[in-house]
């Protein structure tokens, strides 16, 4: 039984918590409310009242248990080695079932299942989207701030909608001469329509490695912002979609440069799938061969060290926590950009913080995921560096906001593009010798 | 249920945002880290800015009879913080400022809801020391663990908080805001407030301020691990090195089970039959630890330590010390429930304490690790059990009975460190007698004579 079919499949889990408190030492959203219901200790004791019996699960249950950004930080820290991102799916499950998604989250994950409807949304959003939202002039790229405040503040900035979307700028099938490897990759919502930079970045070094990429064109959003939110019907109708279309394509390995993405399909979708056998043996199959760009560039190829140019770039970088505690991807992007030539890594006090963007999260408490950025925002500018590199689009478009608010000049890109721009500046480089 | 004038007068003193009264945030107030304890929901929870606004939520909660539960971050383990009376639940986490560092008297000044650690990380950028140091520095409150007097893994070096409280600034039951101590080493104005109110668990008075003691970080620090096949052999270790007049910061024990335990859950390299291993950290100036050192490897070897682990730099430390770190996780990942005393005797009575409670574990057929500050003679037997199984959760009560019985037979205390709140008080007799009990409730009274701080704990009301 998994954690998204009811919530007896968290009795043990919830047993094991003795409620000593130590997740409050590492809690992101506990440090800036400060009550107990804002930590894994308070929401568990929640969960075991409901189960019990001696309370029911309310609407506002359901409010509290979307007071979690999912960092996992709290795991990690437990003495009791309680999942407590377990416990939080199946209580948010719960709630889905008894009370209903909040109705502007429905809404949000129905267009994510119509995937027609999303394209042409988020196209035509590109070109209207200026009656929306107001260009912020920047060096690095294109932002945007809320023209009227919608219910989510003017403070968050957004990456402009791409003029095309990644999947449509590229065929589906992208040839080399003498491939070793052919490689699915899965995009994912926000690097298809978005963040199409880190998109093209991805391509290009795989490219370079002698990799044939192939990018399934009907591949859907990953679901995460569904289940995580307990709307599980709808993850489930996304994780088919997507195992159908990798599977009808076929690849030796299939890449994400997603944190959601990487999770989705390395646990979620065999868990979501666990009671359909075939599809389950389908999910465990892609499970096994799914790596994050990172994972994959170290571990699997391993990427070509020469033709490395020179950046000259000073770096921090930023721990997704479902790239870092998810799925232990912590060394490998680190190792990435040490190789480059002229980068310079400067750790920040606490790389693995959360950055409070946590998908929806910041969608539903966006004060509450504002205050925990600036503390992110403040441990980046005081590593005095130019450059902050992740490993998950969400967490860019945090970490760009809370540096645009802030004021001060630094680039967040992901660890992938500083890869591509060496290479890319390797090759000017030896134009230039020649 | 609190009357409707109530909560609005909390809400006109201290804002709707911070006036909880929703059933879903009360009951996440109805605990705390205190295993096997029945939960009581509190009526409202407040947190308070300010010591004006405390002296306000107490006036008003003596105008309605409220009964007031100072909380800090609730990590305590005698139910000290539980709302049995219902009531209020007075939040204290945020007046969480740190005020001053004061480098030339030594001393900083906190509000009660700073956390030790963030107490600890400010002192340490002045090449200062906050001594104290329990289990939970990075989550409890120094409000918590002031009127909790915690302890930790320094004592038999550092001693405890209460070496270390020179001032306090109490709300009294009554409203009015007092000082007691205050910055300067030497005070004999009036009685020892500050003494008194430091683990009175919050049933005296309400703390809003704190002034500390703090030391000159110590420059350097070894640390050893040393293994015996007798419990016995370590006990006579444990008063060999302080017979030879060194005072090892930390001196820790760990008995079988826990050795077991903790082997199969991190491989630390322990062999799984010794019978105790004795860790040991000596600190000070750098010649002094060298000297210190080398004087307790001797001794380990004279009292026949089968194996010796001498740390040589801090990531060897950190090796020694994960076996010690890991014992409560590893205890706590083998069974849900996990029921952890702190039974203390004086040190020269751990081998025959450490036999008792094999004995009791014995006799009720219960899982019961030990370990503990070996150096200051207390010590944690941990019964790992399932309160689900209520069966077993009997046979748990016996063997506490037992193993309280046999701390003060060895002319012990109940309490080293956790305090009694609810889950001790019942034994309060059997150390003070019924006139030592009398002259607790006599103070009691004489502080709060409505019941109104902490309503239920350590006396109560006839």
């Amino acid at each position: 039984m998994s954690v998204y079919d009811s919530l007896d499949s968290i009795t043990e889990e919830l047993h094991k918590c003795m409620k000593c408190g130590n997740c409050m030492a590492v809690c992101p959203i506990y440090k800036e409310t400060r009550q107990e219901v804002g930590v894994a200790r308070g929401k568990i004791s929640l969960a075991e009242y409901i189960l019990s019996g001696e309370t029911e699960m309310t609407k506002g249950m359901g409010n509290r248990f979307s007071l979690c950004t999912t960092c996992m930080a709290c795991n990690t820290n437990c003495p009791c080695g309680v999942r407590f991102d377990k416990i939080i799916l199946a209580a948010r499950a719960e709630a889905v079932r008894k009370k209903g998604l909040q109705s502007a989250k429905k809404i949000a994950f129905t267009a994510l299942k119509m995937q027609r409807v999303f394209d042409f949304g988020m196209k035509a959003g590109s070109i209207f989207q200026g009656v929306a939202l107001k260009n912020i002039p920047n060096r690095h790229s294109k932002l945007a701030r809320m023209r009227v405040d919608v219910g989510i503040g003017k403070e968050k900035v957004f990456p402009m909608l791409a003029k095309k979307t990644l999947r449509s700028e590229f065929p589906e099938v992208i040839k080399v001469k003498n491939p070793k490897l052919r490689v699915g990759f899965f995009t994912g919502c926000m690097i298809n329509y978005f963040y199409t930079d880190i998109g093209r970045a991805v391509i290009a070094v795989l490219r370079e490695n002698d990799i044939e990429v192939v990018i399934p064109k009907f591949q859907a959003c990953c679901g995460i912002p569904a289940s995580v939110n307990g709307d599980v019907a709808s993850a489930r109708t996304l994780a088919k979609r997507n195992l159908r279309a990798f599977e009808r394509i076929g690849a030796d390995a299939l890449v994400v440069a997603c944190s959601s993405g990487g999770t989705a399909w390395k646990h979620v979708f065999g868990e979501l799938l666990e009671n359909d056998h075939e599809l389950k043996a389908l999910a465990d199959k892609w499970a096994k061969k799914s790596y994050d760009i990172s994972e994959f560039l170290i571990h699997q190829v391993p990427f070509k060290k020469e033709g490395l140019g020179r950046v000259a770039r000073k770096v921090t970088y930023h721990e997704p926590c479902h790239l870092n505690r998810g799925q232990g991807i912590s060394k490998e992007p680190r190792e990435i950009l040490k190789s480059i030539p002229g980068v310079e890594l400067i750790e920040m006090k606490e790389p693995g913080r959360c950055c409070g963007m946590a998908g929806s999260f910041s969608l539903v408490h966006p004060d509450l995921s504002g205050q925990i950025s600036d503390r992110k925002t403040a441990d980046i500018q005081t590593t005095k560096t130019d450059t902050v590199a992740t490993g998950c689009p969400a967490c860019r478009l945090q970490l760009q906001s809370g540096v645009e608010n802030a004021g001060f000049d630094e680039e967040v890109l992901h660890t992938v593009q500083i890869l591509a721009e060496s290479y890319r500046v390797g090759k000017e480089e030896l134009k230039r010798s020649k | 249920m609190l009357a409707r004038e109530v909560l609005e007068e909390l809400v006109q003193v201290l804002g709707r945002e911070n006036v909880l009264t929703e059933h879903e945030d009360l009951l996440t107030y109805a605990y705390d880290a205190t295993a096997a304890m029945k939960h009581h929901k509190p009526d409202v929870v407040v947190a308070p800015l300010s010591t004006e606004q405390v002296a306000d939520v107490v006036k008003i909660a003596l105008r309605y009879h409220v009964p007031i539960y100072t909380r800090g971050s609730g990590t305590n383990l005698s139910g000290g913080t539980i709302p049995i009376e219902g009531g209020m639940v007075l939040s204290m986490l945020h007046l969480n400022k740190i005020l001053e560092v004061d480098q030339d008297n030594l001393t900083a000044t906190v509000q009660p809801g700073v956390i030790i650690q963030a107490l600890n990380d400010e002192a340490a950028k002045h090449g200062l020391l906050y001594p104290p140091d329990p289990g939970t520095v990075t989550t409890a409150t120094m409000g918590g663990s002031v009127s909790e007097c915690s302890g930790g893994l320094r004592g038999l070096k550092y001693g405890v908080t209460k070496h270390y409280i020179m001032g306090l600034q109490m709300v009294l039951a009554n409203g009015e805001v007092t000082r007691w101590g205050g910055k300067t080493v030497k005070n004999v104005t009036g009685y020892d407030l500050v003494a008194l109110f430091t683990g009175a668990e919050g049933t005296l008075g309400i703390i809003t301020e704190i002034i500390v003691k703090l030391i000159p970080a110590p420059e350097a620090r070894k640390s050893m691990l040393a293994v015996f096949d007798d419990v016995d052999k370590a006990g006579r270790a444990i008063a060999a090195i302080i017979r030879n007049k060194v005072i090892p910061a930390t001196l820790e024990i760990l008995d079988n089970v826990t050795i077991q335990t903790v082997e199969n859950f991190v491989h630390a390299g322990l062999p799984m039959d010794a019978e105790a291993v004795l860790l040991c950290e000596v600190d000070g100036y750098k010649e002094v630890v060298q000297r210190e050192a080398v004087l307790v490897e001797r001794i380990m070897k004279e009292e026949g330590a089968v194996q010796l682990k001498i740390a040589k730099d801090d990531k060897e430390r950190d090796l020694l010390w994960l076996a010690r770190r890991s014992a409560l996780p590893a205890l706590a990942q083998k069974r849900p429930t996990t029921v952890l005393e702190d039974a203390t005797v004086p040190r020269s009575k751990i081998p025959d304490m450490l036999k008792a409670i094999r004995s009791i574990a014995t006799k009720h057929n219960l899982q019961i690790a030990t370990f503990g500050h070996a150096g200051d003679g207390n010590l944690h037997p941990t019964i790992i059990t399932d309160e689900r199984d209520a069966e077993e959760m009997k046979r748990v009560h016996l063997a506490v009975d037992e193993i309280f019985e046999t701390a003060l037979a060895l002319g012990g205390t109940l309490s080293g460190e956790h305090g009694i709140g609810i889950a001790k008080m019942k034994y309060l007799n059997r150390e003070f007698g019924e006139a030592g009990v009398a002259a607790l409730k006599r103070i009691k009274e004489a502080l709060d004579p409505n019941y109104l701080l902490n309503p239920g704990k350590i006396v109560r009301r006839d």
